[in-house]
């Protein structure tokens, strides 16, 4: 099988690699260019664990193919932070507690984000439904609604 | 002198006694002895048991001192998750 | 060394609170390494062929075409991993479960493996293996398999523990019972009783993180493996013992585990990725893919069980019983003695008899799942104890505060309890604000208690003092929930410094002696007994070189709030050192300051928990939304009060997965029909509310702080809480687990039917 060339902006930089056509963006990531943060839970779209903002949009990266980052923005976990300075979804999952085995967090805090970047002010049932798609199994969801709560508050200026 | 009560499995291994009588001060002195007196409960007693005095339980340790009148049960060692 | 662990009475600086995680900027930017984010160079993709039978003799297995694809660089079979056992049944059991030697025992049991260049060729590869099997007659359900006419699994199981012996081979391989008393006697006594049948489905830990690893043998006979597991030192005696490795010889390195909860105590594919490592001469990753994690490694038990309980009618019970059988999938273990053991194990019983029957099924091998056993026994003994409520006319919480165990109860599996928290949890159950909040239409309310036993055993640490005066801590129990926090909180604690200045670190085989793994509940527990013991010799080390500093004798010198001070009066000159001060002289004091503990840490306690749970259930569909949840549980002391909390909203969640709708689905062919998230169906945020915690501390007296191991009791209570308030909620008593939308209305139809 031969390889195609993908010209594409990951994190705001400029990224060119060769893929085959059946290799997933998650595969890519992971195995050609060394951006480990994305996870593979299950390879089917069902754990949320590959979560990447694609063109403003949260989706799996293991549905999306590699060829198809042709041309688009894509956002990574490994993104998220500012050099040292952490997304305050970040900081306030550590503060909250959470995480636990952590293993899922990258693709919540890709989720949240995306949530917050259309909904400041999210209801914890519009929290929970737009998180839906990422499962936590170590948590109960309990303190990520929470943290992701407490976020919004930062960053929308207001006190605590 | 310890009295000892066998968890079920072990039963038919001491001559289907349910409890048994041993002088010993240590968990190491009442395995050995054990041991010695029912040869088929030697292999389970390697690896495979608790000593439980008095309601706590220790696993491995030889050296734990077995009061007078402690109340004693061998137990399978068990499983966590 | 015996370790003299006596409850002190004391107040906590450390101890207590809350701080960030030492791996949280790591896990939040992606930068944690987990079992597949870590390459050797040169290395190959490995990749599992599998039955697709569920029981299969194995004729013939022909890799040559697989061998000769170019890229192809090993193949094995059973035949590259001779049988070493020794006779030893439960690792031979290991052995045939990584790779099946002459029989398929279920569906996905794994009978070659290859290493490639990359996964295409591996995949590739593993079409041109010819496997030639003989279908053989299976049976996957636990009571059909106990049957006189079921296939038999494994002509060399005769079962134990019942009298006279058995002449012919069955699929029940033990038979296991505990009690005293006189249950006959008990039953006539009673003025209510209650008998039912209860039935739980296979369930799968769940963790989000597949089994990875990466093997490398080396021609000199060293090894190393990265793996995500629960016990890097238990996996390494496995993986010597099955690859005929010297244990020192093999570094197992753990990396970040993505949740174990039992699963990953076990070894599955490792031995494999070192079997084809030492064949190909080359480093070896093998990945499990999703399907692969449900069909091939270790679900729970699928139980059957009868219930028997008889009361007065002032509530007392005077008689209990069960009968309780498990499958193991296809080689015997423990789960039905642990069920036996656990069922009755709340209550202050006089007559109590329990049975376990053990039983072989063609299903994947068992293993432990957060407080194994329990949560089953729990399902239907609670189940039974709300049904009895109802019958006498006591109010649920109250007939377990009338028979509930307490410091001095003789068990139901034998020893007597010291103090134990189930008074308490139930009081505190009783007077929470859950428990008086109003139900709304089609909802319903439900209790249930549960315990888990802790364990202690062989722990290291290794505490040593920079010269900066900062502190590194190693420990040998995998973090799995944050106990590297915890541990540094008790380093702080006992030394006496700020818990910023201490870094706790997970080491590997190599490096730290053996510890036992982290399952038991006894990662911050032993853990925590070895670091403090830790700590109080690095403690004398300092005072003794305070001494030097001070050119008197050690003896005048003591430790408090972080520095050594000098006894009496005489010394009023002295000021008082700090760590970073007598650490910046250890150069000249006699070299690095280090404490360290290689101990048994027993007296482990056991941790009870009272959960309480609102349903509401829809009449049309028989869907069940939680309305509300409560978990109230004794941790004897919470080190850090949000990771204890998060044990028990995790544990909860879990428990309501397995309790409405998690299962394995078999089809008639016996094969595994939902071996995926979509159809395997976990909570997902939108499935539940806040959960709320109440941390009860009734000291563990073996403790030096009172820390009881917590993280497996949160699962027990759940099925029993939720299957009694559906039961509530619906007018009809739900009998089998999970309560999915199906079961409910079936069980509504039957009962409108009358």
């Amino acid at each position: 099988m031969s390889s195609i060339a993908v010209s594409t902006t990951i994190n705001g930089d400029d990224v060119e690699y060769l893929c085959q056509a059946d290799e997933t963006l998650l595969d890519v990531l992971r195995n050609r260019l060394g951006l480990m943060g994305s996870k593979e839970g299950c390879g089917t779209g069902d754990c949320g664990a590959c979560s990447t903002i694609i063109d403003g949009r949260v989706v799996c990266s293991c549905l999306v193919l590699g060829a198809e980052a042709q041309g688009r923005t894509i956002e990574t976990i490994e993104g998220m932070a500012n050099g040292a300075a952490l997304h305050p979804l970040q900081t306030n999952f550590i503060e909250h507690a959470a995480l636990q085995c952590g293993v899922c967090t990258p693709g919540f805090l890709m989720a949240a984000k995306a949530l917050l970047d259309v909904n400041p002010d999210p209801t914890e049932e519009e929290i929970r439904f737009w998180l839906a798609g990422n499962l936590c199994r170590c948590t109960g969801y309990d303190k990520i609604v929470r943290a992701v709560q407490a976020a919004a508050v930062e960053m929308r200026g207001e006190q605590a | 002198m310890v009295e000892v009560t066998l968890w079920a499995g072990l039963v038919p291994l001491a001559d289907d006694q349910k409890t048994v009588t041993v002088e010993a001060e240590t968990i190491r002195e009442l395995l050995r002895k054990l041991g010695e007196r029912y040869p088929a409960l030697s292999g389970p007693i390697k690896d495979q048991v608790a000593v439980v005095i008095d309601g706590v339980v220790y696993r491995n340790d030889w050296s734990q001192r077995i009061p007078e009148g402690a109340e004693v049960f061998l137990m399978r060692r068990l499983a966590g998750g | 060394m015996s370790f003299d662990a006596g409850y002190q009475s004391h107040k906590f600086k450390s101890v207590g609170t809350r701080p960030l995680r030492p791996d949280g900027v790591d896990k939040v930017t992606g930068r944690a390494r987990y079992g597949a984010d870590f390459n050797m160079p040169g290395q190959l993709v490995a990749r599992v062929l599998r039955s697709p039978h569920a029981h299969a003799r194995i004729v013939r297995i022909d890799t040559a075409k697989a061998e000769a694809l170019k890229g192809v660089k090993a193949v094995v079979t059973a035949a590259d991993l001779p049988d070493l056992t020794n006779g030893d049944g439960a690792l031979f059991a290991i052995l045939d479960n990584c790779m099946a030697r002459t029989k398929a025992m279920y569906d996905g049991h794994a009978v070659a493996a290859v290493a490639a260049i990359d996964e295409n060729v591996a995949k590739a590869a593993l079409k041109l293996i010819e496997v030639e099997y003989e279908l053989l007659p299976h049976v996957v359900d636990v009571d059909a398999a106990m049957q006189a006419d079921a296939p038999v699994l494994n002509d060399t199981i005769f079962t134990t523990g019942v009298d006279p012996k058995p002449e012919t081979p069955s699929n029940i391989a033990n038979r296991s019972e505990f009690g005293h008393g006189d249950v006959d006697a008990g039953f006539a006594a009673a003025d209510f009783i209650v008998e039912r049948s209860y039935k739980t489905e296979q369930t799968h830990q769940g963790y989000i993180e597949p089994h990875a690893c990466v093997a490398n043998c080396n021609s000199d006979g060293s090894a190393d493996l990265w793996v995500c597991t629960q016990g890097h030192f238990v996996y390494r005696q496995n993986c010597a013992d099955l690859l005929g490795l010297e244990v020192s010889k093999l570094r197992v390195t753990s990396s970040e585990i993505g949740g174990g909860f039992g699963g990953k105590t076990h070894v599955w594919t490792e031995p494999v990725a070192l079997a084809l490592s030492r064949k190909a001469g080359r480093p070896v990753k093998l990945v499990m893919s999703r399907e692969e994690v449900f069909r091939a490694s270790g679900p729970t038990s699928a139980t059957s069980i009868d219930v028997k309980i008889g009361a007065r009618k002032d509530g007392k019970i005077t008689g209990a019983m069960a009968t309780l059988r498990y499958t193991s999938g296809p080689y015997p273990d423990m789960w039905a003695e642990l069920g036996a053991m656990t069922s009755f194990a709340c209550y202050d019983l006089e007559n109590v008899k329990t049975v376990g029957f053990e039983v072989v099924v063609n299903r994947p091998k068992v293993a432990a799942y957060r407080a194994p056993s329990a949560p089953m026994a729990a399902f239907a003994v609670e189940s039974a104890m709300d049904e009895l409520a109802h019958k006498i006319g006591v109010n649920a919480v109250d007939l377990r505060v009338m028979n509930a165990a307490s410091e001095g109860t003789k068990s139901s599996y034998g020893p007597v309890y010291g103090p134990i928290g189930i008074g308490p949890t139930l009081e505190a159950a009783q007077s929470h604000p859950h428990m008086s909040a109003p139900l709304g239409k089609n909802q319903g309310r439900g209790m249930a208690c549960g315990f888990w036993f802790n364990f202690g055993g062989q722990t290291c640490s290794d505490l040593n003092v920079n010269a900066d005066g900062t502190v590194g801590l190693a420990v040998g129990t995998v973090d799995v929930g944050g106990s590297r926090a915890s541990l540094s909180l008790i380093a702080a604690e006992e030394l006496g410094i700020d818990y910023q200045d201490i870094k706790a670190v997970i080491a590997d085989t190599a490096t730290l002696g053996y510890n036992d793994m982290t399952d038991g509940s006894r990662g911050t527990f032993s853990s925590s007994m070895a670091t403090i013991s830790a700590a109080r010799n690095a403690i004398d080390v300092m005072r003794a070189r305070a001494a030097l500093m001070w050119d008197i004798p050690v003896d005048d010198i003591y430790w408090e709030e972080g520095h050594a001070k000098a006894a009496g009066s005489k010394y009023g000159n002295l000021s008082p050192l700090s760590v970073k001060e007598i650490a910046a002289e250890s150069g000249n004091t006699g070299g690095p300051i280090a404490g360290h503990s290689e101990m048994i840490a027993d007296g482990a306690g056991v941790s009870f928990g009272t959960h309480i749970c609102d349903v509401e259930v829809d009449p049309e569909t028989g869907s069940t939304r939680i309305v509300r949840y409560t978990v109230i549980q004794d941790a004897g002391k919470a080190v850090h009060p949000s990771y204890v909390e998060g044990q028990y909203q995790g544990g909860a969640a879990q428990g309501i997965g397995w309790a409405l709708n998690e299962e394995y689905v078999y089809g008639d062919d016996g094969r595994l029909q939902n071996p995926g998230f979509l159809d395997y169906r976990i909570p997902v945020c939108s499935d539940l509310p806040m959960i709320d915690t109440q941390i009860l501390e009734i000291p563990n007296p073996n403790h030096p702080y009172g820390v009881r191991g917590v993280g497996e009791t949160p699962i027990v209570p759940p099925l029993a809480a939720i299957a009694n308030a559906v039961s509530n909620a619906v007018g009809v008593r739900m009998s089998h687990i999970p309560m999915s939308p199906p079961r409910i209305l079936a069980a509504l139809n039957d009962a409108a039917k009358g």
